[in-house]
């Protein structure tokens, strides 16, 4: 189940590429306790159970599935922000797992997190600039006053907010605007590497697009390496150079995007993807849907077998005896974990 | 056939602490029996607001139906009293919402919510209406049916309680049903289990539906007709397979645009809509999204700023006028140019 050698042979295949962060068998349980004056552990919730994945430097990963799948865990403990129960997180090398205090710190500098929710994720009492610039004084960067408020006012231009509005607070803003700060928050000191949390699901449509444009413009001015965390497949499709799909706390296909996309290998992705609908009235007509029945099990008492058994529409005896197979490599980087397949 | 429900000239206002809100500014539309209408905009674009005034549910104060009237099966709702409007809401129109968490009650069971209208509006008894709702209940999917009936919201799931919400919904057999955005909390999964579900009652219950969405992708599947509106304003009307693939509006042009499509590798970047919706506390002069027009801005066109362009019914590819559409310039700058 832990796929050591799976991550083995990505490295064979990826021989050439630098790896900016290396996921292997991680796992976050959050614990349930029970009783009032004395509390004891009654089970977890196993919101990231063993996954192991690769990113490549320069590339913007998508990792997709429904709520609950654990995504934003897994980019939250890749971050260190919970900390992993189980495995390990490699970063440029350097294994933050076991990593604390100043040097974790250190090591924040270089990876940063953007947002779902603008609304929430900016401290309505700071100004714009005291937002931007509070990771600057947290890591004693231009310590000159000036020289951080000149700083301050080039990121703002960067992102597209008029430097002008440094003194304002986050509620005059529109939600576009605000993903901005958020965005340029993020930037502020100069990471390499962005967990993008749902950056896009809370803005209007028309809104979506220029955050989105602008998240490109800045991965290629500045090499910037993306953990895109998202719903909407077709941004995903979009955006990402190669998406991983998760259900149940688990990667359960791995691959380039156009070819997880125009290839699905897994119902639970081939169900996922014939679910999203598309704008177009003569497409949709023609559309074969796979509707799969049920909910998302509890994760708290996940199936026995493979997780995906309860709403699987290709299940056999396998699937209820044996734990999901680890991730196979079905074609090349393309990486399935389904008993059908294997 | 004859329309089931004609809005005309809608205007809803909102006077707050904050000023005036301009939620909808003349709105007009009608439906058929058995036809569905999907409403498509972006938060404030004043869809919600439109249906909510035509259900009499706009909270007033600070809300008020400025003008307009909606003749629903020939009666204008807008004049009817708050008990005769009672005798419709839930069992002529009803209405299933955004966010089936906040809209079922929780401290009653399931049973109780959806046996009251059946008590009210079709006289049954206590014995009647549980089967009744436990009918229902099985007819959304719902497993285990009867027994569920005493079962609270909480012990639902997201897409379990949308469908309590649907069995609601119908349990009057009503002749219209509003849906306002009833999957945006849902997964994409569930989303079409439940958009399957509704399309296959709609045709059992031949009923006329109102799907509001700001999904583009959400209405493609299941509306005949697509209004799309924006700033409290029909920009584009027309059936579902014109303004998809056929759009004239700036607006519809540019939001299909700024979609990425699943079944394409989108390599290209994404064409955007520049600045943000509009401030509906200032009071709507021209064309609401003038601002962010670039057809506007090409052409130069001063009138977008000063006067608000009317309803038009355009004539569509074959000639035939299906298409309405509210802008100073037909962007098939052909047809602008020899008119």
């Amino acid at each position: 189940m832990s796929s050591p050698a799976m991550v083995a042979d990505q490295r064979k295949t990826h021989d050439g590429d630098d790896y900016i962060l290396e996921v292997t068998n991680l796992k976050k349980h959050f614990p349930i306790s029970s009783g009032i004056v004395f509390q004891r552990q009654v089970g977890a919730v196993r919101a990231v159970d063993g996954i192991s994945f690769n990113v490549i430097r320069g590339e913007t990963l998508g990792l997709v599935g429904e709520s609950g799948c654990g995504k934003s865990t897994t980019g939250r403990t890749i971050l260190q922000l919970y900390r992993p129960t189980e495995g390990s997180v490699k970063f440029e090398g350097q294994e933050l797992s076991t990593m604390a205090g100043s040097d974790l710190r250190q090591m924040r500098r270089r990876m940063q997190i953007i947002f779902q929710d603008p609304f929430a994720s900016l401290n309505p009492r700071m100004t714009v600039g005291s937002i931007v610039s509070e990771p600057l004084q947290i890591h004693k960067m231009y310590n000159n006053k000036q020289e951080r408020q000149q700083y301050v006012e080039q990121l703002m231009e960067r992102v597209g907010l008029n430097p002008y509005f440094i003194n304002r607070y986050p509620h005059e803003f529109s939600g576009g605007q605000r993903q901005r700060i958020g965005i340029a928050r993020a930037l502020a000191l100069q990471p390499s590497f962005i967990v993008a949390d749902e950056p896009i699901s809370a803005l209007d449509v028309s809104i979506q697009a220029q955050v989105v444009n602008l998240m490109e413009e800045l991965q290629e001015e500045l090499g910037l390496t993306y953990l895109f965390i998202a719903h909407d497949l077709s941004m995903v499709r979009h955006i990402c150079d190669r998406v991983a799909v998760m259900y149940l706390g688990k990667i359960v296909e791995l691959g380039p995007v156009d070819e997880v996309y125009d290839n699905p290998q897994h119902p639970y992705t081939q169900a996922l993807l014939s679910a999203v609908p598309v704008p177009d009235p003569v497409v949709e007509d023609d559309r074969q849907r796979i509707i799969i029945a049920g909910d998302l099990p509890n994760p708290s008492n996940p199936p026995t077998g493979c997780n995906f058994n309860t709403r699987c529409p290709v299940v056999f005896d396998l699937c209820y005896q044996e734990p999901d197979p680890p991730l196979i490599e079905v074609r090349p980087d393309h990486y399935v974990s389904c008993h059908r397949v294997t | 056939m004859s329309a089931l429900l004609e809005v005309k000239d809608l205007v809803v206002r909102f006077y707050t602490q904050e000023g005036t809100v301009y939620a909808v500014n003349g709105v007009s539309f009608d439906l058929e029996e058995g036809e569905t209408l999907g409403i498509v905009g972006e938060s404030g674009s004043g869809k919600s607001v439109s249906c909510l005034a035509l259900m009499g549910l706009i909270p007033s104060p600070p809300g008020k139906v400025e003008s307009g009237t909606v003749v629903f099966e020939g009666r204008d709702l807008l004049t009817l009293k708050p008990d005769q409007m009672r005798l419709i809401r839930g069992k002529e129109i009803a209405m299933i919402f955004q966010d089936p968490m906040t809209s079922l009650n929780p401290v009653l069971t399931i049973g109780t919510q959806i046996t009251e209208s059946l008590k009210l509006h079709e006289g049954m008894n206590t014995t009647q209406s549980r089967k009744r709702a436990a009918d229902l209940l099985d007819l959304v999917g719902i497993p285990d049916a009867y027994r569920r009936l005493d079962d609270y919201p909480h012990q639902f799931s997201g897409g379990m309680r949308q469908r309590v919400m649907i069995a609601m919904g119908l349990s009057c057999n009503p002749k219209l049903l509003i849906a306002d955005e009833p999957t945006t909390a849902l997964d994409v999964t569930i989303q079409a289990q439940i958009i399957e579900l509704v399309k296959q009652l709609k045709d059992e219950f031949n009923m006329a539906m109102i799907w509001i969405t700001h999904d583009l992708g959400v209405v493609a599947g299941i509306a005949d007709r697509i209004q799309v509106m924006y700033g409290g304003r029909i920009m584009e009307s027309g059936s579902s397979h014109e303004v998809f693939r056929d759009s004239r509006h700036p607006y519809t042009v540019g939001l299909l645009g700024s979609l990425p499509r699943l079944d394409s590798s989108g390599e290209e970047k994404l064409t955007q809509i520049e600045g943000s919706p509009p401030d509906m506390r200032n009071e709507p002069v021209g064309c609401p999204f003038a601002p962010r027009c670039d057809v506007r801005e090409q052409l130069q066109l001063e009138k977008c700023w000063e006067e608000r362009p009317p309803l038009e019914t355009v004539p569509d590819a074959s000639g035939a006028e299906a298409h309405i559409m509210s802008c100073w310039s037909d962007i098939r700058e052909g047809v602008a140019e020899n008119v």
